[in-house]
């Protein structure tokens, strides 16, 4: 890759910048600056869109009652059971548990307390089954051409 | 503590030069990432990370680090912890003693990274080299500049857990006894990598990236739509994402083989260095036709074929050109 050819389409890094290896005139190699490269910021985006999806569906299966206001913040958090478990320090199979609404509002208040330390929330609105907004990355538009 | 922040392409190859760098031994990025032998292909299929493939195009986190330092001849501690305060501790009494300090953590609990980036990869490394109270001093090395991060955030990124969990890993550089010339071992980790590279396991190297391709090619027969984007996203991810120099880490090392002509002195190397750049330049050809296919936008030539065909390329080129730096 040539300096020259070393991109600079904005997306997801925010407008940061990202450091590519490239080549001057002469053929030597020197750190360039990049904002980001088109080809990338296209595959994070569709890695993106998966969780929105699955957020999404989440959300109807809570709202149809088949699934707790944990697994909300489990899918807002691109957790799942195992990953969820391991934060907490709760067993696998109660995180599974609490996933379902009928052993969720039997909670007890240090398990909870737990979750919503973990999700950063209060405990109460966790409770109470509150589904605050994701803080996504913003879409990535398409950089000007 | 004077910490030189220096932003470089790759954090482990990085985060090793810079702490190097500030105990007196200048190493440049490229060369800490040669000399650590960090040049890898590997496909496995078998291991999901979010139910897609695992593509790496680097060693296994930690293997850069243990390498470095062996070739220049530093020493480095390396402790893990089962106890979080105990972990923080240890890190206080470091930077207290004006030590600057390498860390593993998890990046998606990091929050001056952007958003974006922010998955759970475990295997990410900063240096911290000071505090203020409950706020750490940090050079991120792949951030543009030096940050900071609350003691709570630097806490669970050191503890996240899953796959390559940190443990709390940190390191520092304890002695220093500078090896005469760096030639002799950038020519041992030349012809290791190129060992490696073009060993007979069908997963790894040159085999690799031809079983990628081999698969690749059917994934169309083999999964909806929709399904197959998200694997070509995962291909292009793992060999484009965090600055990773373009073209999975090729230029990188291209710029590895340029600086040890001059080391060696050895005007082969800078030859076999505009390859390696060929071969980078193939891979980034093989991104931008696997993005159309993410995006629609496909043109009347690209096909899954003709992916597999410029895989198979990089994959020729690199095998002539291990071929020769083993015969070095």
């Amino acid at each position: 890759m040539k300096i020259s050819e070393v991109p600079n389409d904005t997306g997801i890094t925010e407008g940061g910048r990202e450091i590519r290896y490239a080549v001057d005139e002469s053929g030597l190699y020197s750190p360039v600056g990049s904002t980001g490269w088109e080809p990338v910021n296209i595959a994070n985006s569709l890695a993106w869109e998966k969780i929105r999806q699955e957020v999404a569906a989440t959300v109807t299966a809570i709202e149809s009652g088949r699934l707790s206001p944990l697994a909300y913040y489990m899918a807002l958090n691109q957790m799942d059971s195992a990953l969820l478990a391991g934060y907490a320090g709760i067993s696998r199979w109660r995180v599974r548990l609490h996933l379902k609404p009928f052993f969720f509002r039997r909670l007890n208040s240090k398990a909870l307390a737990r979750y919503a330390d973990l999700f950063n929330i209060n405990p109460d609105d966790l409770r109470r089954g509150k589904l605050f907004p994701p803080s996504y990355p913003p879409i990535i538009t398409e950089p000007s051409r | 503590m004077n910490f030189n922040h220096r932003q470089t392409a790759h954090c482990e190859s990085g985060a090793i030069a810079n702490l190097l760098t500030h105990h007196g031994l200048e190493l440049s990025e490229p060369l800490a990432f040669g000399l650590g032998q960090g040049l890898f292909f590997g496909y496995f299929p078998f291991i999901r990370l979010n139910h897609l493939p695992l593509i790496a195009y680097r060693e296994m986190a930690g293997a850069i680090l243990k390498a470095v330092v062996r070739a220049v001849g530093a020493r480095l501690e390396v402790q893990k912890f089962r106890d979080p305060d105990q972990a923080m501790a240890a890190l206080d009494r470091l930077l207290e003693r004006e030590i600057p300090v390498g860390l593993q953590a998890g990046i998606y609990w990091l929050p001056y990274i952007p958003r974006a980036f922010r998955f759970h990869f475990n295997a990410h490394n900063l240096i911290v080299y000071g505090r203020r109270g409950d706020e750490y001093l940090i050079s991120d090395p792949v951030m543009p500049w030096p940050t900071t991060c609350a003691r709570a955030d630097l806490l669970r990124a050191r503890f996240a857990q899953g796959a390559l969990a940190p443990e709390g890993k940190m390191y520092h550089i304890s002695a220093l006894e500078q090896v005469p010339s760096l030639a002799p071992p950038a020519r041992t980790a030349i012809k290791k990598t190129a060992a490696r590279l073009l060993n007979p396991v069908p997963l790894f190297g040159v085999k690799g990236i031809r079983f990628l391709a081999k698969r690749l090619q059917k994934w169309p027969k083999k999964m909806p739509p929709e399904q197959v984007k998200l694997h070509l996203s995962q291909v292009i991810r793992m060999q484009e994402e965090i600055g990773t120099g373009g073209g999975g880490f090729r230029f990188l090392y291209a710029a590895f083989l340029q600086e040890c002509g001059g080391l060696c002195a050895d005007p082969r190397l800078t030859e076999y260095s505009l390859k390696m750049t060929a071969a980078g330049d193939r891979w980034r050809d093989f991104a931008t036709m696997a993005a159309r296919f993410c995006k629609d936008r496909t043109r009347e030539d690209d096909s899954f074929p003709r992916m597999a065909d410029t895989l198979r390329d990089c994959a020729a080129m690199e095998e002539q050109l291990f071929r020769e730096l083993l015969a070095l």
